[in-house]
């Protein structure tokens, strides 16, 4: 069979116009088992690298595919791109069977002297192609990296469309060959986020149909029944990948039609060593549109100075007491008919003996429908007497729950239970049909919450009443909940935790508000209804629209004082300013009272004073954390009027077993982090026994927020910055990206707003920078109800430069700020610095807000 | 040191004199008319050669000021000042053996009708057309920075928009038209400028002269020179108000019609060969409506340069001075 020579390779000028060095394109002669071919390949390093990566593209790509890896890594590592045979600048060949491919770039490394271990990154096909040499030569290889890729049609999944159609006999060589289809196709799959010049790159090798024959071949390649002439060698490949020793990433663009995410998760079980970081709404050609780069360069120094990557990169503490699962206080309380929760709605009572019986009929009949340890289960249920049930029921049978807050909204909550590739969903009929509508889950097992409806396994009452087995007890280092919150930027991260991490954190909660079954509580912020049954105590979430907690009259909580006689009151910010307006004076029904906690954003004293007031034997305290850590630290309003005024925001000293630190601003997980003596401000870091394991399939946001400091203690960034006193007290002095960046340094916005609202007339404010980083400018802008948007009058201005010790190059005022719907507390300064920055550019800006 | 500076009857070639002679340094001053200050003074034009050769004789180093501003005249005129006269201080001090020279530029010379926010000192850059002062000024900056080297250690300040007591370029006409009820505001008046107080403007050119010698980063490097205090541009026209004792509010007018009319009232008096500065100008208008500020720390970290009198202290030195200079 005579091989088609390569195509004139692309001119100097080309390739500098596709950005890569002429220098790094040659050609090797490589012969192999069917004689000698020419393969071309970009090949790019310093003098002395240190590691060698070879690159595998898939079709109908070629090394260009590789351009932004090689750029950022060529400076350290030896990048070696390969076109493979009859693709790219590759010698022109018949067909090539997978088993050959495999063979091929066995040939090709050897030709290249590529002796030393590798580091193999793959894509498409080439993944596949990559995992084969990788199965063969465990002592060779260093690293794997799998771009969206797979080795399998994962179960229950139909195999691509567009392969399966550009396979098929009759229509492989019209699709793949004779025009450009398949080419353009898979551009276009990533069209919108494909730069001009990077596509005009892509096509120059498959410019004719008969530089296209191979496209075709690797096409009809692909094996969609047993019977097919590869289905064996690659069915041989899959079965061994558990074999891989070497570090393995999964770097994955999750809006890739063709190898999805489900390709993500069954390589993963294949290799449960696998890291995986996920680039939501990036596509199939992931290492062009999001920053495959980028990730692997960060996790290949990782793997260099972590010898084991398969420690889990929790910043934890080993808990002090022993570990009593989740459920522990339901089983000791399984045959008391105690209060255990009231519906607000409705007013349901339920005993601990029915919530127990319920919730180990759940466990029991998931068990039985299949549940496996491990197995996500989608919570889409309003939370109240069944969401309690329900999720103590999953976790009983060793399910994961996952939960997106409701702020997120529908697509927030959709794109989060797409991310967690869950199994399950638990949810009304209304839910589970837009689960099904948007594809949220598609293959997903529904239980329905009400009544029955036609696709789903069993309603929630029925689990409820089963008597099936019950499965095996969840050991406490399993998954138990992945939590999606509403970020302040991007979309929702997922935020892992084991039953051992939520059992910590309910023992966290208990010994700093020293909760005793003697209490009993009324969750005004929904989530915390879930520790009731968990601490052994009643509980009530009132009468109030949960999406809305801002609407929580002082009627409907004292209603739900009086349902369960409550002692302890959790409520957000905006409840309990909601609660002190609409609020008469001294409630009876809450004269039980003795803790009111409230969080979830910055506390107004002002609102705590007026609660105070109006619950005068409660004592008033705002928990310090975070999704990935509650609580971190504690703070009465006793203690903030005898704090006096500091720079910031007082949250108090760390709670027992929680450890704080503070690290420079301009910290880098990829280094050690030299922590910063009292007084300094900088970073807020965390670590406890309840902090979340970390950020699910998110392996670089996981990198970035658990830096190591220089005894190699892992710890958790907050993102908040502020600092310790000479007592051990934390300060907040503001979000980390919200900081003011001086020529003269850092300004943190949060003292300076403290030292504004101190300026007769002025209620709130905000600080922030305009400009470049570095030499940013403060400006402040104050609320001023009736007035128009834009410069302050002379006296509001020197009175504000006055209280403010710092340079203020302008004070602006404006008639409301913006602020978050959920809390109407937490000011976006992001967006007041956006607005500022256009105003006193000299643009006419309205306001966004 | 013995230092010649020229353009000495500006208010900053005035101030940077006083200042040298106020360490005890000699100063040679270069310029057409006699000035009040007490030192050796060479009446002479920076387009003779032949004049600024001899002002140079026997200088240590050169601090070169002269120029031709505003928006009146022929370009000849302006290429014979901003461009020709650079050439003559270059020629003359490589002759005389001068070890520092320090060029005043403009931070105009990069820029032009666009918001300039914690900008750095870009390249200067030709080629527009009309605006003969920014146009020779770049071309001059240019020469100079071609010229700079181990052989002629050459640093080059852009002050931008210098004011203080005694200056007739900007106080005075903000004042004097506000006097005469006249003065308007460009757009809301928000932009953020930065500006230059005058005696921060002479320390920077001490300090360059004394920074610029074989080898230290800031040769053959512009440096913006400002307070590093950008304020809006409506307070800070309240503020020389004030502190001049004059209560006017002036009216607003917005950027484009202030654009408009600057280029029109510009056409209108070179049509009417009058040789006095218009009320208003583009450039002007471009100055007040958008924003002008500038990153101050390459100046801070080459210079060892940094501003001694704040915005707000020099405001009341300069109420102090109109007190003691009633109209």
């Amino acid at each position: 069979m005579t091989a088609t020579p390569p195509r004139a390779l692309p001119t100097d000028e080309q390739w500098r116009r596709w950005g890569i060095d002429p220098a790094w394109s040659r050609t090797v002669e490589v012969t192999g088992a069917d004689g000698t071919h020419t393969w071309h390949v970009l090949d790019h390093g310093p003098p002395t690298p240190i590691g060698t990566v070879v690159c595998v593209h898939g079709n109908p790509t070629w090394a260009y595919l590789w351009h932004r890896v090689m750029h950022r890594l060529g400076d350290r590592y030896r990048v070696v791109a390969v076109d493979q045979l009859g693709m790219g600048w590759s010698d022109r060949v018949a067909v090539r069977r997978y088993a050959q491919r495999v063979a091929d770039l066995g040939d090709v490394v050897d030709a290249l002297h590529l002796d030393g271990p590798l580091i193999l990154i793959g894509h498409d096909w080439g993944g596949a192609v990559s995992m084969g040499w990788a199965v063969d030569h465990p002592d060779r290889l260093a690293a794997l990296v799998l771009c969206n890729t797979g080795i399998a049609v994962p179960a229950g999944r139909h195999a691509p469309r567009l392969i399966r159609l550009a396979a098929s006999g009759p229509l492989n060589g019209a699709v793949c060959r004779r025009t450009r289809m398949f080419v353009d196709g898979t551009l276009a799959l990533s069209w919108s986020r494909v730069e001009r010049t990077s596509r005009d790159a892509f096509r120059a090798p498959y410019r004719s149909a008969a530089r296209r024959t191979s496209v075709a071949d690797f096409v009809a390649d692909v094996p969609f029944d047993a019977t097919h002439p590869s289905a064996a060698a690659i069915d041989a490949v899959a079965s061994r990948l558990g074999s891989i020793a070497a570090p393995t990433l999964l770097v994955w663009g999750a809006s890739d039609p063709v190898f999805d995410d489900s390709f993500a998760l069954d390589l993963a079980a294949r290799m449960p060593h696998a890291d995986q970081h996920r680039f939501a709404g990036v596509g199939h050609l992931s290492p062009e549109e999001a920053d495959v780069a980028g990730v692997v360069d960060t996790w290949l120094g990782e793997q260099a100075i972590a010898p084991q990557p398969s420690t889990p990169s929790s910043a934890q503490i080993a808990p002090s007491a022993a570990y009593a699962p989740g459920w522990a206080a339901l089983d000791a309380l399984a045959g008391s008919y105690q209060l255990a929760f009231v519906d607000g709605a409705t007013g349901e009572r339920t005993s601990f003996a029915e919530l127990h019986e319920r919730i180990t009929g759940i466990a029991r009949g998931l068990g039985a429908l299949g549940l496996q340890p491990g197995d996500r289960v989608a919570m889409l249920t309003p939370a109240g007497a069944d969401l309690l049930a329900a999720i103590y029921g999953v976790w009983r049978a060793g399910g994961v729950t996952v939960v997106a807050d409701r702020g997120l909204g529908l697509r927030g909550l959709g794109a989060a239970v797409r991310g967690a590739q869950v199994q399950w969903v638990i949810g009304p009929p209304s839910a589970l049909a837009a689960a099904r509508a948007l594809r949220w889950a598609p293959r997903a097992r529904q239980i329905s919450v009400g009544r029955r409806v036609p696709g789903t396994l069993a309603t929630l009452a029925e689990l409820m009443r089963s008597d099936a087995a019950m499965p095996a007890e969840p050991q406490p280092d399993q998954p138990a909940a992945v939590l999606y919150t509403s970020g302040a930027t991007g979309p929702a991260k997922g935020v892992r935790y084991t039953q051992r991490q939520l059992a910590a954190q309910r023992d966290a909660l208990a010994a700093t508000y020293a909760i005793t079954a003697a209490d009993r509580l009324v969750a005004a912020f929904a989530p915390f209804a879930l520790y009731g049954p968990a601490l052994g105590i009643a509980s009530t979430i009132p009468d109030v629209d949960v999406t809305k907690p801002g609407s929580l009259t002082a009627d409907a909580l004292g209603a739900a004082c009086a349902s369960v006689d409550a002692t302890i009151v959790f409520a957000s910010p905006a409840a309990l300013a909601n609660v002190v307006r609409t609020s008469g004076g001294i409630d009876p029904r809450t004269s039980a009272v003795r803790l009111v906690l409230s969080a979830g954003a910055p506390v107004p004293v002002a609102t705590l004073e007026a609660m105070s007031r109006r619950c005068p034997h409660a004592a008033l305290h705002t928990p310090y954390g975070m999704t990935e850590c509650l609580p971190v630290a504690d703070v009465s309003l006793v203690d903030i009027r005898l704090g006096g005024d500091g720079r910031g925001v007082l949250v108090g000293h760390p709670v027992a077993g929680a450890e704080v630190a503070i690290a420079p601003l301009d910290l880098h997980a990829d280094r050690p982090v030299v922590l910063l003596p009292a007084g300094t401000t900088g970073e807020v870091l965390v670590r406890a026994p309840w902090c979340s394991d970390g950020y699910d399939r998110r392996w670089a946001t996981e990198h970035d927020a658990r830096p190591v400091d220089e005894q190699g203690v892992r710890w958790h960034r907050t993102g908040d910055v502020g600092r310790l006193d000479g007592e051990g007290r934390l300060w907040i002095e503001g979000r980390s990206v919200h900081v003011v960046h001086t020529d003269h340094g850092p300004v943190t916005p949060v003292p300076v707003e403290v030292a504004v609202e101190l300026v007769p007339g002025v209620e709130r404010c905000a600080a922030v920078g305009v400009g470049p980083s570095g030499c940013q400018q403060l400006v402040v802008l104050v609320e001023q109800v009736d007035a128009d948007a834009g410069l302050a009058d002379e006296a509001l201005s020197s009175a504000v430069r006055a209280a403010v010790g710092c340079p203020v190059a302008a004070v602006l005022v404006a008639p409301t700020l913006p602020v978050d719907i959920r809390h109407n507390t937490k000011i976006d300064r992001t967006l007041v610095a956006q607005w500022a920055g256009a105003v006193l550019r000299g643009e006419r800006a309205r306001l966004p807000w | 040191m013995k230092v010649l500076v020229t353009g000495g009857t500006s208010l900053l070639a005035r101030r940077t004199a006083e200042a040298l002679l106020g360490r005890g340094d000699q100063v040679v001053l270069l310029q057409r008319h006699a000035s009040p200050i007490d030192t050796t003074q060479v009446l002479g034009d920076v387009r003779d050669a032949d004049a600024v050769a001899g002002a140079m004789n026997g200088c240590d180093a050169v601090v070169h000021c002269a120029a031709k501003v505003g928006v009146m005249g022929a370009w000849s005129e302006y290429h014979g000042v901003n461009v020709d006269g650079v050439a003559h201080v270059l020629h003359a001090a490589r002759r005389a053996d001068v070890a520092r020279v320090v060029h005043v530029s403009t931070p105009s010379v990069a820029h032009a009708g666009r918001s300039l926010v914690g900008a750095g000192a870009d390249a200067a850059v030709t080629g527009r057309s009309g605006a003969f002062y920014a146009e020779s000024k770049a071309m001059g900056e240019r020469l100079a920075l071609h010229a700079a080297g181990d052989e002629l250690p050459l640093v080059v300040l852009r002050p931008h928009l210098v004011w203080g007591p005694g200056d007739t370029q900007l106080v005075g006409r903000i004042v004097e038209r506000a006097r005469a009820g006249r003065l308007a505001l460009v757009g809301h008046g928000n932009a953020l400028i930065d500006t230059t107080y005058i005696d921060n403007a002479a320390s920077a050119m001490v300090a360059a002269l004394d920074a610029v010698s074989p080898g230290a980063p800031c040769v053959g490097t512009a440096y913006v020179i400002a307070n590093g205090e950008p304020r809006p541009v409506a307070e800070l026209i309240l503020g020389i108000l004030h502190a001049a004792g004059v209560h006017a509010q002036p009216r607003h007018v917005p950027l484009h019609v202030a654009l408009g009319a600057g280029s029109v009232v510009e056409r209108l008096w070179a049509l009417g060969r009058r040789t006095d500065e218009p009320p208003l100008t583009r450039f002007l208008a471009e100055q007040l409506g958008t924003a002008h500020w500038f990153d101050p720390r390459p100046a801070r970290d080459d210079l060892g340069w940094s501003p001694q009198v704040g915005i707000d202290q020099g405001l009341a030195l300069l109420a102090e001075w109109f007190v003691a200079h009633p109209a």
